[in-house]
C-alpha cells in the first residue's frame, strides 16, 4: 500500500502524526511531510488510523 | 465486560460526524447486519469546522464521505429529512415520522445546538451558526453588512470575526466574562489569544452584556445593540455564539440517564444507562480516564474517535473498547493557527519557545511534576509531539528539556549563519 496525500485539501494539523508518527510529520512551515510513502503489513492498521483521523480527508491509501 | 452479543441491526441517530463513524467503526470490526443511519438534516454527513473557516468563504460542501459509497461501500440505509422524536427502550424501537425503526442496537450521535439568547432569537438580523443552511445565511448577511455584532469571544465567535473582517465589516465582540475563552485554555492565555482582537481591528468588549436590542421599527431588522455600560453599537447582524446545548430533549421520556447539563451519561465504554444503547460526540459526558475527569467535549477529533468506538462496541462483533484521550483542537483566527492539546484545569502556563509579540509561540501547561497541557501559535509541527508526551504522561523536566534542547540548536544555527 501507498500513502497518497491531498495537498489543496491538507492544512497541516498533524491528526495524522498523532496516529501514524513514523510515517507522517507536519514541518516547521506547517506542511506535511510525508515520512515514509510505503505502507506494510504491520503498519496498515496505523496508516489506516491516520487516514480516518484527518479532518479535512486528505489522505488515502492506494495499492 | 461480558462476551459480545452480536447485533443484527444497528440504528444510529444522528447523520453527522460521530454518527457516521458508528457505521463506518461498526462495518470495520466486521459487522454484517443492517445499519440505518437516520438524520434530521437534509444532508448527508459533512463537516462543521470548514462552516466558519474556509466555507464561510465559498468552498464546496465539506461532505465527510463520498455521497455515493454509502449504499454500495458501507451498505448503510440513511433515512434523511426528520428528527427522531422518541426512544422507547421497552420496544427496542425509536419513532421517526410517526413511523418507529426497531433495533438490536441503538448509538445516539444527535450532537448539540447552539444555545440562544431567549427572546432574541425571533428578531430578523440575529443569527447563530452549526449547519449548513447557517452558512449560506450568515454568508449572503455578511455580503450585505457593515457593522457586526458577535455575542461571545469564544472560539467560533472569533473565527466569524475573522472572516467577517476579511469582507470589510466592522465587528464588535462582547463577552460577559473578563475572561474570555477561560474554559479553553485558561485564564491567563485565553487574554493572550484575545488580544489578536484587537490586533486585526475588532472591538472586543469584556465585561459587559447585551440589555437591548433596538430595530428598524415594530418587527423590523437589528439596528443598534444597547450594552450593560450603557454604550450603544450600531449593527446590521448579531451573531450569537455562546456556546451549545445537547441536543437531547427528545430523550426525555425514554428514561435514558442524562446530566444537569442535557449530556446523555456515558461510561468509558460510551454505554449509556439502557440496555444495547451506545452514544458519542456533542451530545455525550464520559469518564475520560486520561484527565480523570467526567465531562463533554465539543471537538471534532473526539467526536470522529468517540462515533467509531460506539460503533463498534454496539455491533458487538469484537470485544468492546474503552475511549479515553488527550483532548485536542484546532482553530483559525486571522491568518494564525492556535492549536491546543490535553487540559489548562488547574495548571501553569509558561512560554517554552517563541514570544505573544511575534505571535509565535508554544506554551506549556504544568501541574505538579508533570505536563498536562500546551497551547501552539502559529507552530503547527510541535503540537502533536507535545501532545504525545502529555499521552505519556511525561514530566515537566523531560517536556521542558525538550524545548531547551531546541534552543541550543537555533542559537548554533544562528552562530553559524552569521
Ligand atoms: C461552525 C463550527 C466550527 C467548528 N470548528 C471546529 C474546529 O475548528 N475544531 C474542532 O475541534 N471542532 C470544531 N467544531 C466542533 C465539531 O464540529 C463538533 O464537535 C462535531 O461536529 C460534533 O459531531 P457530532 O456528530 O457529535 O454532532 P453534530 O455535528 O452536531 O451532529 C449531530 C447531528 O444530529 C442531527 N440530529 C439532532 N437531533 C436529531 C434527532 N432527534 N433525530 C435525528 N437527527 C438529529 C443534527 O441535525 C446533526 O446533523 C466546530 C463546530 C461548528 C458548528
Ligand atoms: S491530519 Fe490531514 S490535514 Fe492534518 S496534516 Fe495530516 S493529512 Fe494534513
Amino acid at each position: 500500500m501507498k500513502i497518497v496525500v491531498d495537498r489543496i485539501k491538507c492544512v497541516g494539523l498533524g491528526l495524522c502524526e498523532a496516529a501514524a508518527p513514523t510515517h507522517f510529520e507536519v514541518g516547521d512551515d506547517g506542511q506535511l511531510i510525508v515520512l515514509r510513502e510505503t505502507v506494510d503489513e504491520q503498519d496498515l492498521a496505523q496508516a489506516e488510523e491516520a487516514v480516518r483521523s484527518c479532518p479535512t480527508s486528505a489522505l488515502k491509501l492506494i495499492s | 465486560m461480558s462476551a459480545p452479543v452480536v447485533s443484527k441491526r444497528l440504528v444510529i441517530v444522528g447523520a453527522s460526524l460521530a454518527g457516521l463513524r458508528a457505521a463506518e467503526g461498526a462495518r470495520a470490526s466486521g459487522f454484517t447486519g443492517e445499519i440505518v443511519l437516520i438524520g434530521a438534516e437534509e444532508h448527508l454527513p459533512y463537516d462543521r469546522p470548514p462552516l466558519s473557516k474556509q466555507y464561510l468563504g465559498d468552498a464546496e460542501i465539506p461532505y465527510l464521505r463520498d455521497p455515493d459509497s454509502y449504499v454500495h461501500e458501507l451498505n448503510v440505509r440513511a433515512v434523511l429529512g426528520n428528527p427522531v422524536t422518541a426512544l422507547r427502550p421497552d420496544e427496542k424501537a425509536v419513532v421517526v415520522n410517526g413511523e418507529s425503526i426497531s433495533y438490536d442496537s441503538l448509538v445516539i450521535a444527535t450532537g448539540a445546538a447552539p444555545r440562544e439568547l431567549p427572546g432574541y432569537s425571533e428578531i430578523p438580523g440575529v443569527v447563530t451558526l452549526r449547519n449548513l443552511e447557517d452558512t449560506h445565511s450568515l454568508r449572503r448577511a455578511l455580503d450585505a453588512t457593515h457593522n457586526i455584532t458577535i455575542v461571545g469571544a469564544g472560539i467560533i465567535g472569533a473565527e466569524i470575526a475573522t472572516a467577517a473582517r476579511k469582507r470589510g465589516c466592522e465587528v464588535t465582540v462582547i463577552e460577559a466574562t473578563h475572561y474570555p475563552l477561560e474554559r479553553a485554555v485558561g485564564r491567563e492565555m485565553g487574554l493572550v489569544l484575545s488580544q489578536m482582537h484587537p490586533r486585526n481591528g475588532t472591538d472586543l468588549r469584556c465585561g459587559v452584556t447585551l440589555a437591548e436590542l433596538r430595530t428598524e421599527g415594530e418587527g423590523g431588522k437589528v439596528s443598534s445593540v444597547v450594552l450593560s455600560d450603557g454604550s450603544e453599537i450600531k449593527t446590521d447582524l448579531l451573531l450569537v455564539s455562546i456556546g451549545v446545548v445537547p441536543t437531547t430533549s427528545w430523550l426525555k421520556d425514554s428514561g435514558i440517564e442524562l446530566h444537569p447539563d442535557g449530556s446523555i451519561a456515558c461510561d468509558e465504554y460510551l454505554k449509556t444507562s439502557l440496555d444495547d444503547v451506545y452514544a458519542a460526540g456533542d451530545a455525550i459526558s464520559w469518564p475520560n480516564a486520561h484527565t480523570g475527569r467526567t465531562g463533554r467535549l465539543e471537538t471534532w477529533t473526539s467526536a470522529n474517535e468517540q462515533g467509531a468506538i460506539a460503533g463498534r462496541n454496539a455491533a458487538g462483533v469484537e470485544d468492546a473498547l474503552a475511549y479515553s484521550t488527550v483532548p485536542y483542537f484546532w482553530s483559525d483566527w486571522y491568518g494564525h493557527r492556535i492549536q491546543f492539546a490535553g487540559t489548562a484545569h488547574d495548571a501553569e502556563p509558561e512560554v517554552v519557545i517563541g514570544g505573544y509579540e511575534e505571535e509565535k509561540f508554544v506554551v506549556l501547561y504544568r501541574s505538579g511534576d508533570h505536563v498536562v497541557g500546551a497551547l501552539a501559535v502559529n507552530e503547527p509541527a510541535k503540537i502533536m509531539k507535545d501532545r504525545r508526551r502529555i499521552q505519556q504522561r511525561s514530566t515537566w523536566a523531560e517536556a521542558v528539556e525538550h524545548y531547551k534542547e531546541l534552543g541550543r540548536k537555533l542559537a548554533l544555527i544562528q552562530q553559524e549563519t552569521v
